[in-house]
């Protein structure tokens, strides 16, 4: 099938020579930082992770996304959902790919890494994380592949492929809790110490994981007539609204909490992204443009009118997406190292190179996602 | 037997199977530190067995290396503090970048306010915050960093010393994430940069040569000298201090030694002892 991906209109040849070309730079950023060290990015001793691992945990999240179509369209038998499961499995590919990326961009000795299967470590939970994630990108390439393969044939899956589709789904619930493990089993730091983490990444990855398959499948729909019909859109709809709805409610758990205990250790954290701490004030502006954006784009949700529209859907869908990205992306991963140990603030600004290599993950992802759905969107079509 | 019984015996007997299997990896899963001393680190096999888990201590071992800190004699020996950190950075080709961003330390000075951040600063007494007061790596009895290391790069020796393995660091700094005490420090840029005359840039204290410089991309932290303790000499740091009992080395663990007498007849606090780690350094303020 992989020959579908070599014809296509001048357009699809552009945008992929243009994706080439961010990875190409992106990659000579990572070359620099890899003769010079990760001194190249603006990590420091005391904010020990950066963007790179910010992304790493929000693209988990992108990647558990994609069960909210295989668990709908498999398990309830949801047939609306049967042309755009497909770009879920593939999404959930793409974007642990982007994992495995930006975790090899934030090692200090990226030869070394298969230490980690030469010395297995039960008891680290990155240890884990990389079973989980590695597992879920076999899992989601068999189904995604040996389904499409068929629908190519035009004959019906084999049978042997269903427990690895049922294997999937709960499979994409462990690759976030265990991701949330790798926070909140760390003692010293009070803002990923809740108990509360797993689910607040649950929510927020089934909302936006979703969120970014609308937008994608409307484009879709403009440049390579691919439409995924209204009733998968609405029902999209509905399942980013409620994970939007509990997203938000763990969020406001966590300031209830916080705030009326009153206990410093479990205030910090939310007082220097929302409010600043001892004149830090770095994340403030972008942390409550994420939390105004994202409460908008749920209430807009829950207007039927506004779902229907596909220009409101596609703004509230991308608002959201945006928010939840800022808030995971960038300030859950940033504000646990804030304060430090010693009770300081110590900020943290992405160099170029860092933001370059990843635009260059983002840009590999991206790739990666249009070779698949350009497979997938061909085979389709020949069965149309 | 009927065959529903047998079914019933069938997967009753599996059940029990997979129990015990998922029992043994729980104790995998948590036991921690004992495993990360077990493998592949040669002569460090730890005898001992797994911490008792489900309460906030490890197991008393045999042996714990630990250190009590007497700060008001820091305070009346002016610049000793300063001496012990020159001797540790040097005994351990410890870099200096001379920017924080890049910082690396083994041992180094802050105040009160900010070395007991979880100690009450409520109507704190006068001069308190003035002390001086010498932090590093704790060399918990129940290690997070030992927890979090992928590859058993960071361990427990036989003695208690949290050790760094940095040949097999691969440089993820879940340890650094791990740590709630900052001890850690990353290389962020190569330590052995050098001037075109030869000379190392950031050794500001001359190489030294019995012991080892380290590479970009691995985290480092203090040992406790094993390397020293190995020749039967005290850490570099306890030797600076000479006679002035400012720091006192030695097994926690065996009540017959000095620093078990001094534990016992002063009162003494850890850091951050609310995070269940079970520090072995205390201090004497």
């Amino acid at each position: 099938m992989l020959e579908k991906a070599l014809v296509g209109s001048n357009k699809y040849w552009a945008w992929v020579f243009f994706l080439l070309g961010v990875i190409t730079i992106g990659g000579l950023f990572y070359l620099y930082q890899f003769n010079y060290g990760l001194g190249a990015t603006g990590m420091s001793r005391d904010v020990s992770w950066g963007i790179y691992i910010a992304q790493f945990t929000f693209m988990v999240g992108v990647a558990a996304g994609g069960v909210m179509l295989v668990l709908p369209y498999y398990i309830h038998d949801f047939k609306a959902f049967g042309k755009i499961t497909i770009l879920g499995e593939f999404m959930a590919i793409a974007a642990v790919a982007m994992c495995i990326m930006f975790i090899t961009a934030d090692l200090g000795q990226p030869m070394r890494i298969m230490n980690v299967l030469l010395h297995p470590t039960p008891h680290s939970m990155l240890f884990w994380d990389m079973l989980v994630l590695n597992g879920y990108l076999f899992l989601n390439a068999i189904c995604g592949w040996v389904i499409l393969n068929s629908h190519n044939k035009g004959v019906h899956y084999p049978q042997w492929v269903k427990p690895f589709i049922y294997l999937s789904i709960p499979w994409a619930f462990s690759i976030h809790t265990v991701t949330a493990f790798l926070y909140c089993g760390l003692p010293g730091r009070h803002f990923w110490l809740t108990a509360i983490l797993a689910p607040r990444f649950l929510a927020s990855a089934f909302a936006a994981g979703p969120s970014l398959l609308v937008l994608i499948s409307m484009i879709l729909k403009r440049v390579a007539k691919f439409d995924a019909g209204e009733k998968a859109f609405q029902k999209l709809g509905t399942i980013i609204t409620y994970a939007a709805l509990a997203n938000f409610f763990f969020l406001g758990l966590e300031f209830f909490v916080a705030y009326y205990s009153r206990v410093p250790g479990h205030m910090h954290t939310l007082d220097y992204l929302f409010w600043g701490l001892d004149g830090h004030n770095n994340l403030v502006l972008p942390m409550r443009f994420s939390l105004t954006i994202g409460l908008i784009a749920t209430t807009m949700l829950l207007f039927p009118q506004i779902k229907r529209n596909e220009g409101t859907f596609a703004l509230s869908c991308a608002m959201l997406f945006l928010s939840l990205w800022i808030d995971k992306g960038v300030g859950m991963v940033l504000g646990g190292f804030v304060p430090n140990p010693f009770d300081r603030v110590t900020e943290y600004y992405p160099t170029v190179i860092e933001i370059g290599i990843s635009l260059a993950v983002w840009a590999a992802g991206a790739l990666i996602l249009t070779i698949l759905y350009k497979i997938a969107i061909s085979v389709q079509a020949k069965e149309a | 037997m009927d065959v529903k019984r047998r079914n019933f015996l069938k997967i009753a007997g599996l059940s029990a199977a997979a129990g015990l299997g998922a029992s043994s990896a729980f104790t995998q899963l948590f036991k921690g530190d004992a495993l990360a001393s077990e493998e592949g680190h040669g002569g460090e096999t730890a005898g001992h067995a797994a911490p008792a888990q489900g309460e906030h201590k490890a197991e008393d071992t045999e042996f714990q290396y630990g250190m009590v800190i007497d700060i008001p004699k820091f305070a009346a020996n002016k610049g000793l503090a300063e001496k012990c950190i020159a001797a540790c950075h040097y005994e351990h080709n410890v870099p200096d970048f001379g920017n924080p961003k890049d910082e690396i330390k083994w041992i180094w000075l802050d105040d009160y306010e900010h070395s007991f951040p979880d100690a009450s600063q409520y109507k704190r007494n006068a001069g308190l915050n003035d002390l001086p007061v010498l932090l590093t790596c704790n060399h918990c009895a129940n290690p997070p960093c030992v927890r979090a290391c992928p590859t058993q790069a960071t361990f427990k020796n036989d003695h208690g010393v949290v050790i760094m393995d940095f040949h097999r660091c691969i440089g993820c700094r879940f340890c650094m994430a791990a740590c709630p005490y900052g001890a850690r420090s990353f290389n962020w840029r190569n330590p052995r940069e050098q001037y075109a005359n030869g000379n190392y840039k950031f050794f500001k204290h001359g190489l030294n040569p019995n012991y080892p410089t380290r590479m970009r991309g691995v985290v480092e932290k203090c040992n406790f000298c094993p390397e020293r303790l190995a020749v039967g000499k005290p850490p570099a740091c306890v030797e600076a201090t000479g006679d002035t009992k400012a720091m006192v080395f030695g097994n926690i663990n065996d009540p017959n030694s000095e620093i078990a007498k001094v534990l016992n007849s002063n009162f003494t606090i850890q850091r951050n002892p609310a995070a269940g780690t079970k520090p072995s350094v205390f201090y004497i303020i």
